[in-house]
């Protein structure tokens, strides 16, 4: 039995496609569902064993990128998605989907941290590749201190805290999943392989309990050599990273099925 | 008694960098305003009086404010900010569009508060000089520097901020013009009235019409002829009789050429002629169709939105695309879009601001307007826009070009359409409003005279959020066949859409069923306008249920208002009141065609006078940092190019993602290995000189660029976007034939079919006596399927070791060349093609990257072979050695025509040794060499004549020069 994916879409989501094109590459089974249809029936969460979020502008991200859809799911979805949790599933949101999780509270999930995502040291849109450096929190999806290729696609990706020394409460806890780095693969707040400006260079967040995850940058853009940069000549690695990425999201849901499988 | 609100301010912390507000205090200061102190920026709302505080304050924090980098001001209705006088409120005039307001409006019912539909839920811009500062001169100066007069308006903070009213209702009773008396002048005075824009000839077919009807025509109905005769619509000027002349530069008559439709015999013939299996749908519907396999069909249209732009770049751009985006859902019956492609002309960097025309804004806001106008539009409907440029002459300063374009598939089922008499005609989508009316006729001066009205909504403002929403609901609708025919609403609004769809058989409509963003519009209006984001359906009456249901999930207001007829009459009633009666005959088929002059006078063009000295070192830097040839990268990654994931052969390529790329290349469906290569080219500097070579040159590029990328030149379709001065001027009219004769030419011998095009005629503007015309611009646009997008070339640099080689052949000829205007070299020969061997060429090259044997590929375009080594250098990490003395037609030729000339039809190749030979036979007929050497030599460009190194470049210097990230 394949893990299953329910993928949330509403107004100006629109990374679904490629998204559950990745999900399935790695092996899962993806449904899609509309927020109006989600809200009716929360508990549909329930038969899943991921819930994603995808990117896009969600409500034209006015009032602020993923602000509406945030102050949605807290209003109609938070309830469900912690009980989701607690039952073992997984929350993953990428890009404004990553936004949203923010700007609802499920992200980074410990007290004392108030993060936000506001507009790049640039104040412009930001597409480019960018290197990310898994820490080693992300370590049960991808091996530590290796690096995920991943396209960054936003304007308002930059990772802020109330209070500087809040990067380091973050990393105590670990609730950093992802940092930008450069060619060397060491971790950087510099433009442009930061895009953002991003505070500690943080490209992603993870809750203690490693199932919830979110991310600016797209791995599902990260399919194959012919989506790198210089399609596959070796500064990119190989092209097959993003595909490892969902692997490893949903490798305690893989091994389950099998589990399943063989008891059955 | 005014209205009150709540107002709510939200500034950064002062911790925080506010790169918004330190542009305002750049842009003050280039305006006359400078400021010692700082501008910080901020974001304001007005909210419904009738909320309570504790309401209020827990929308500020938990919807509107950013908790972490956000403080809030709350003033009570009424009241103004004491402190604000040094801060400057910038809002949209009444009746501009504001998405987010409505954005905002809907989010509130998640806070279980009551807002009525006409209590106000508006936005607005704030700009805060932190100290002293003249508040007159903030006004004065930020009005124009800060905010666009044309939408919106500005004030001191320190003043109390009232919503705009809501338009009361009006009346508007049946309305008849007096027709069948008028004499010829009464005739142009009421198409000027009226701003029909239909001259003394058709308002004469009209009268003779109504004389016959033995009645008076209503309001409604000459405004539907005006729109449905318009140039925008109907291509009179193209589609007419032309009588051409041609003449030598001594002013001797050459030849002569009449034509009874100048379209017909050029462009639609050479289509006609080819008419391959594999084009699926031409100039019929809203974008010509080609396959892409035997199942999927690749949909594609440009349009130009040029004087729109001008007025606003930002809206203007915004709503380009957005047209053109829903001329491919309007295709078929809809294909989903996935890659748009934008092309701006605009003025020199460096023109002098006190030379702008006035009514102009500078070529600088004008880029930045567009660019931005696109970004925002194109990344919030998740279309990758992956193929472009940016075009610099002071030729479009006063008149700035703006091409949008849009690709989308469609499965091959579904790309005929067919309205059945007793469909519904639905509209959904977005409200109607009095956007667009007559285009940009209505001036903002006349906008503040009616300020009780809402005329400033003549500029339109794009809403991409409604956009996508429409867009989810099409592809669904269209693959559970709720619909049996759509088109999109453009340019004459309901008025085109109901009129072309019910063309074949007639159509009935009630007016006062249109959704309206604001009471008080007439009949006439709700018909004509052009608000964005809305399409046109035909839905049999067995799945309106259906249709209902998909568009409330997504919440796309879903309208019917009226019936497709078999009565071959257009019927139009106003509350059930029949304001409008028309044969679809008439109104399709009557349109007299006025028969033009046209006049070309060849220019004394001598060959050009290259110096036969080696050139200075610095040309090649100079061309590199050339408008034409500077890097555009900059603009690339504020659109996200990527978005869908199929972005294969990138705009940026190579490691640094910093080497310009020739075409994109694009997978619609990632499960397939199939993709689309994207090509533009453009050459007004050459056309200038010689119309029908800038032309071929523009097609041969546009062709290059996809068989560059791994297009199949076999399979490989045209698009024409022809923007010329007013063509009612024999001369300007006499270089467009000639263009119109070079798409024949190069369509029949590249075997290339046009399947698609556009128009735009007017484009000219008063410099004291004298009327300009922009530079002959034709924007030829090419596609072509990938059979496998893992065979695709990039430009840079791959391997060391590797050999360089050159396909085709230089010439001399540099008119209209980078190098020419660098050079002050007089005006010109121009290049051409070689029509006898350029396809053979083509075919070649594809045969050889099909064959996997080519490493790396750069075509050779601006700047010629120096700019193009270069380029291929600077988008890798590695170095190369050429040789100009093996450079085919190199003998006997200046090195600065070998370096810097511009024949079409030629490339750089780099090809690994194992495969020289296996390429040295399919190039056996062909001028080519082999002419250096990839080497790892830290980035090194080594250019050689023989053993003799002429010069050398580092990377370093190459990307400086370049303008790319270093």
């Amino acid at each position: 039995m394949k893990p299953k994916v329910l993928q949330l879409f509403a107004a100006g989501i629109n990374c679904d496609r490629e998204l559950a094109f990745a999900f399935r590459c790695a092996g899962a089974e993806v449904e899609e569902i509309h927020i109006r249809e989600l809200i009716q029936n929360p508990d549909r969460i329930l038969d899943y064993q991921l819930f994603a979020i995808p990117g896009g502008f969600t409500y034209g991200d006015d009032l602020g990128a993923g602000r509406i859809l945030s102050v949605e799911v807290v209003a109609f979805l938070r309830d469900t998605l912690l009980k989701f949790h607690q039952q073992g599933g997984t929350i993953f949101g990428v890009c404004n989907g990553f936004q949203v999780l923010v700007k609802a509270g499920l992200l980074p999930g410990i007290d004392g941290v108030d993060v936000s995502l506001s507009w790049n040291d640039t104040h412009r849109f930001e597409c480019r590749w960018s290197r990310l450096l898994v820490d080693p929190a992300l370590g049960h999806v991808l091996p530590a201190n290796s690096i995920l290729p991943a396209g960054s696609a936003h304007a308002e990706g930059k990772l802020v805290l109330a209070h500087p020394e809040q990067a380091q409460t973050l990393a105590d806890a670990d609730c950093i999943a992802l940092r930008y780095a450069n060619l060397d693969g060491e971790a950087t707040e510099e433009y442009p392989d930061c895009p953002s400006g991003s505070e500690a260079g943080i490209a992603g967040l993870i809750s203690p309990s490693g199932r919830i995850l979110g991310l600016m940058p797209h791995p599902e853009r990260c399919l194959s050599e012919q989506s790198l940069p210089d399609r596959g000549f070796g500064a990119w690695g190989e092209g097959n990273t993003g595909i490892d990425f969902f692997r490893g999201l949903l490798s305690r849901y893989l091994s389950q099925a099998e589990t399943t499988v063989a008891s059955s | 008694m005014e209205t009150q609100a709540w107002r709510i301010e939200l500034e950064l912390d002062p911790s925080r960098p506010d790169p918004v507000g330190d542009s305002a205090r750049s842009a003050l200061s280039h305006r006359g305003l400078p400021i010692e102190h700082k501008v910080r920026s901020g974001r304001g709302f007005l909210l419904p009086a009738s909320l309570s505080r504790a309401d209020v304050d827990r929308i500020a924090s938990q919807l509107l404010a950013d908790p972490v980098t956000e403080r809030v001001k709350v003033f009570e209705p009424g009241q103004a900010d004491s402190k604000g006088g040094t801060t400057l409120l910038v809002r949209r005039l009444p009746g501009v569009a504001d998405p987010e307001a409505d954005s905002a409006r809907r989010a509130l019912s998640l806070f279980d508060v009551k807002v009525a539909a006409a209590d106000p839920v508006q936005c607005f811009r704030i700009f805060r000089v932190e100290g002293e500062i003249n508040s007159d001169e903030l006004v004065r100066i930020g009005s124009r520097a800060l905010a666009n007069p044309t939408i919106e308006s500005a004030a001191l903070g320190d003043q109390p901020v009232h919503p705009h009213p809501v338009p009361s209702l009006r009346k508007f009773p049946r309305m008849e013009v007096a027709l069948r008396e008028a004499d010829d002048v009464r005739l142009d005075l009421v198409s000027k009235e009226m701003s029909l824009a239909l001259s003394t000839l058709e308002m004469r077919a009209i009268q003779e019409f109504y004389v016959a009807e033995g009645r008076e025509p209503t309001d409604i109905e000459l405004e539907t002829l005006a729109q449905t005769w318009s140039e925008h619509c109907k291509h009179k000027t193209l589609t007419g009789p032309v009588c051409f002349r041609e003449f030598a530069a001594d002013g001797e008559l050459i030849r002569e050429r009449n034509f009874a439709n100048l379209l017909k015999e050029t462009v639609f013939d050479a289509t006609r002629k080819l008419s391959p299996e594999w084009c699926w749908s031409v100039f019929k519907d809203n974008a010509g169709v080609i396959a892409m396999t035997d199942e999927i069909g690749i949909a594609i249209k440009v349009e130009t939105h040029n004087h729109p732009s001008a007025l606003d770049p930002y809206g203007g751009a915004g709503t380009g695309i957005g047209g053109v985006i829903r001329d491919i859902l309007g295709t078929g019956l809809g294909a989903r879009p996935f890659a748009a492609i934008d092309v701006f002309c605009v003025g020199p960097k460096d023109f002098p601001r006190d030379q702008i025309p006035p009514g102009t804004l500078h070529p600088d806001r004008v880029l930045e307007g567009v660019i931005a106008g696109v970004r925002d539009y194109g990344n919030r409907m998740g279309i990758p826009t992956v193929a472009g440029t940016v075009i610099r002459h002071p030729g479009y300063v006063a008149n700035p070009l703006v091409f949008a374009g849009c690709v989308g598939e469609i499965p091959r089922d579904k790309v005929e359409k067919l309205v059945s008499p007793g469909d519904r005609i639905v509209s959904i989508g977005g409200r109607t409003g009095r956007d667009g009316i007559h285009g940009a006729t209505f001036s903002s001066e006349a906008l503040h005279e009616e300020s009780d009205t809402i005329d400033s909504t003549a500029v339109q403002i794009g809403d991409p959020i409604t956009e996508k929403k429409v867009l989810d609901v099409m592809i669904q609708a269209r693959d559970r066949d709720l619909f049996s025919a759509v088109t999109d609403c453009g340019a004459g609004g309901f008025s085109s859409a109901v009129g072309e769809m019910g063309e074949d058989c007639g159509a009935e409509v009630e007016l006062a069923s249109a959704p309206l963003k604001y009471p008080g519009l007439s009949y006439w209006e709700v018909w004509i306008s052009e608000a964005q984001e809305r399409m046109v359906l035909a839905v049999p009456p067995a799945k309106l249920k259906e249709m209902h249901q998909l568009c409330d999930l997504h919440e796309v207001e879903c309208t019917e208002i009226g019936t497709f007829t078999d009565t071959g009459r257009l019927k139009l009633t106003w509350h059930g009141d029949v304001v409008g009666d028309l044969p679809m005959e008439f109104l399709h088929g009557a349109v007299p065609q006025p028969s033009r002059k046209a006049d070309s006078h060849r220019l004394p063009l001598q060959a050009t006078a290259w110096a036969q000295e080696v050139p200075e070192r610095d040309l090649l830097l100079k061309a590199l940092a050339h408008p034409s040839c500077e890097s555009k990268e900059w603009v690339v990654r504020q659109y996200d190019h990527e978005v869908q994931g199929g972005t294969v052969v990138k705009p940026y390529q190579g490691p640094y993602g910093r080497g310009p790329g020739d075409g994109t290349v694009v997978k619609p469906r990632l499960d397939l290995k199939n993709g689309v290569a994207i090509g533009c080219g453009i050459a007004p500097s050459m056309a200038l000189l010689d119309s029908y070579a800038g032309t071929a040159c523009a097609i041969d590029e546009a062709i290059r660029n996809v068989v560059a990328a791994g297009g199949n030149p076999n399979r490989t379709a045209l698009l024409d976007n022809f923007c010329w001065g007013d063509c009612r001027k024999p001369d300007r009219l006499g270089s467009l034939v000639l263009a119109a004769e070079a798409c024949y030419d190069a369509s029949i011998a590249y075997g290339a079919p046009f399947v698609s095009g556009k128009d735009s005629l007017n484009n000219e503007y008063r410099v004291g006596d004298e009327e300009t015309a922009i530079p002959p611009t034709l924007l030829a646009t090419a596609i072509a399927p990938v059979n496998d997008t893992k065979r695709c070339p990039t430009t840079p640099l791959k391997k060391a070791g590797n050999v360089l080689l050159s396909l085709g052949v230089t010439h001399t000829a540099g008119g209209g060349s980078v190098a020419a205007e660098i050079l002050g070299l007089e005006d010109s020969e121009v290049p051409r093609p070689d029509f006898s061997t350029a396809p053979a060429l083509f075919d070649a090259l594809y045969q050889a990257i099909q064959s996997g044997y080519v490493a790396s590929c750069h075509d050779l375009s601006e700047g010629g072979l120096a700019v193009g080594l270069a380029e291929m250098v600077l988008g890798s990490n590695l170095g190369c050695r050429v040789d100009l003395q093996r450079i085919p037609g190199a003998d006997d030729m200046p090195v600065s025509a070998t370096l810097f000339a511009e024949t079409p039809t030629r490339f750089v190749l780099e090809i690994s040794l194992d495969h020289l030979e296996a390429v040295a036979e399919l190039f056996r007929t062909l001028p080519w060499s082999t002419v250096g050497e990839v080497q790892d030599n830290g980035g090194k460009l080594l250019i050689h004549s023989g053993d003799d190194l002429l010069h050398q470049y580092t990377i370093t210097e190459l990307l400086h020069a370049n303008g790319a990230s270093a």
